[in-house]
């Protein structure tokens, strides 16, 4: 450590004072980041408690004050309201498929890319494009590419792959498919936001797979050729199990990440068609309820789900350790 | 030709050879289809468009859909300059802001020992994962509450706030390879803390402070919930992300002028990700390669 090392150069008594001197700057440096962030995250978060206590609605805020008397009626009321258990379901359904449908497609991208080949680094570049675009302006792209009257989606679908009506992707809940005589209803607005969903983070798994793998010790695989091993035993072998480190952090991330999402659905569909999931629930719960202590209530339970699930997936999967992050 | 037995090698090598293109090929199309049609369509004149949906061409070439998303709403367009000079100021400030606390913010955690230190950083890393709709929800009723809602200043504050953890995490990483011995050299010389940070360890630090002062541009201008919460109702203040989502619904304006306001909304952030994407991409990464 520096400090140590500096303080050594002069007598004891100025070893203290330098160690000193370096704790009261590293907290001043610190000082002005840890006061906003305190003031606008740590404290609205605490105060976020109260107000889930509080029968409180948007337009009663000037009149009444930010204090009410305390009720446990919004718990009451998410626990009880069926809206809530859909959602809860929708979003947990969403998460899940979000995850794993991101970082299948990023594994499956960065190791097509493993090896060179001319225009590489343009290829990797645009992969990280749908990451990096504003959200506002790929989300109506695909509203528009979706289109039932003049999207090229149903265009195409309806023109040359045969389909009888053109589809409304994002406004239909579902429609019955028949698979092999079966009847199976198909959650079709569902399924599309979980596609957009993959579309748009695969490139995060990409990025931080691809890191890793241009990282690999390569005499692991050279000795697997020797061995004779063929391409997928050298994946299932060699490459994966190194990879399983990067991919548990990265299920972690994308998990929280899509529990929390919200930007992504409210700009898609809105939260119809089945595809409201908790955080459109909160903002519709504040907005156009204008009920605040609901919002709240909700909003916690939201996080408290999200904190219950990770700390079984720790306990059972083990805590990534400091070299991951 | 070659006489060389189907064994499981060969057939592999040949299928996972083939299997690759084919991959390339659909993620450059899902990857690329979308802007490419953005950029189309934005210069497509809607009644072709609807006649002819299925095109991937210009079928019509009008670039009177700038000029109508530009122009400001007394002259009957959208109003779009307004927008972009909005994001740009809200989205420069944060970076300047997020900086000026971040930069000493991650030299002490990298480099100084102090009480609190460890906590902090994970206070950071707490920030970071936080659902933006719980913090939504409380800074949305205090806005309200004081009359601050619709004031820039205060979304200004939010945006840096959340900007600043994770900017601190990402130049730490960096501030950590800068060699200690370089920093006790300048010490030996009499040089203060202050000093050996601004001179030795800031300039040494200045790829990683590029590419982080980019990562946040981008995500203060790319910034939708907490813009649409403060400013929907005030058009004057409106982002472009906002503008565009809350235009996006109406069935006035017609699809080609939103799209182009979409290319304007995109082309920025596109522009400077391909000027500094290795960079980026290093400052993001800085940390996984390491298992």
């Amino acid at each position: 450590m520096s400090e140590r090392t500096i303080g050594t150069a002069g007598p004891r008594g100025q070893q203290r004072t330098v160690a000193q001197r370096d704790a009261r700057f590293g907290q001043l440096l610190l000082a002005p980041t840890l006061l906003v962030v305190v003031v606008v995250v740590v404290l609205p978060i605490l105060w976020t408690f109260v107000l889930a206590f509080q029968d409180l609605r948007v337009i009663d805020l000037r009149r009444k004050g930010i204090f009410g008397s305390f009720t446990l009626d919004n718990f009451a009321a998410v626990f009880t309201s069926p809206g809530f258990w859909t959602a809860l379901r929708t979003t947990l359904l969403f998460s899940v498929v979000g995850t794993i449908g991101s970082i299948g497609v990023g594994l499956i991208a960065s190791l097509a890319l493993r090896r060179g080949f001319p225009g590489r680094t343009f290829v990797r570049a645009s992969m990280l494009l749908p990451y990096v675009a504003p959200v506002v302006a790929v989300t109506f792209v695909w509203q528009t590419m979706l289109n039932p009257q003049f999207g090229i989606v149903n265009a195409v679908g309806t023109s040359v792959l045969g389909w009888d009506d053109p589809v409304a992707f994002l406004s239909q809940r579902s429609t019955p498919v028949s698979v092999f005589g079966l009847e199976i209803d198909v959650p079709v607005a569902l399924l599309t936001v979980m596609a957009f969903e993959i579309w748009r983070y695969f490139p995060f798994a990409f990025l931080f797979l691809t890191a890793r793998i241009s990282a690999l010790p390569g005499d692991l695989e050279e000795a697997a050729v020797v061995d004779g091993a063929t391409v997928s035993q050298r994946f299932r072998y060699v490459v994966f199990p190194q990879l399983l480190p990067t991919i548990a952090l990265l299920a972690v991330l994308r998990f929280i990440f899509t529990f929390n999402e919200f930007d992504d659905i409210y700009l898609l569909t809105g939260g119809a068609a089945g595809t409201q999931v908790a955080s459109v629930r909160v903002y519709d719960l504040l907005t156009a309820r204008g009920d605040i202590g609901a919002a709240s209530a909700q909003a916690l339970v939201l996080a408290g789900v999200l904190v219950v699930l990770l700390a079984v997936y720790f306990r059972f999967v083990g805590r990534p350790t400091e070299a991951d992050t | 030709m070659s006489t060389r037995p189907w064994t499981r090698d060969r057939i592999e090598n040949v299928v996972f050879g083939v299997l690759r293109w084919v991959v390339i090929a659909v993620l450059v199309l899902a990857t690329l289809l979308p802007f490419y049609y953005m950029i189309i369509l934005s210069v497509r004149r809607l009644d072709e468009v609807v006649q002819r949906p299925g095109l991937l061409w210009p079928g019509s070439f009008d670039l009177s859909t700038y000029v109508s998303v530009l122009a400001s709403p007394d002259a009957g367009g959208q109003g779009f300059v307004v927008f972009l000079r909005n994001s740009a100021v809200i989205a420069l400030l944060t970076v300047v802001f997020t900086l000026l606390a971040a930069i000493p913010g991650a030299y002490a955690i990298s480099r100084l020992e102090f009480f609190g230190r460890r906590q902090v950083s994970t206070l950071f890393l707490a920030v970071y994962l936080f659902p933006a709709i719980l913090l939504a929800v409380p800074l949305f009723v205090f806005f309200s509450a004081v009359g601050l809602r619709g004031s820039r200043v205060g979304l200004l504050v939010v945006y840096v706030a959340q900007t600043v953890p994770l900017s601190i995490y990402m130049l730490r990483n960096y501030f950590e390879t800068v060699p200690v011995s370089l920093e006790e050299a300048a010490a030996i010389d009499g040089a203060s803390r202050w000093t050996i940070m601004r001179r030795i360890s800031l300039p040494l630090a200045m790829p990683a402070v590029v590419s982080n002062a980019l990562y946040v541009f981008m995500i203060a201008w790319n910034e939708f919930l907490f813009a649409l919460l403060f400013l929907a109702e005030d058009r004057p203040r409106w982002t472009v992300s906002l503008g565009l989502a809350q235009l996006a619904g109406s069935i006035e304006i017609p699809t080609t002028v939103l799209m182009a306001g979409s290319v304007l909304l995109t082309l920025p952030i596109i522009v400077l990700f391909f000027l500094t994407e290795r960079l980026l991409v290093e400052g993001l990464t800085s940390g996984a390669e390491k298992g």
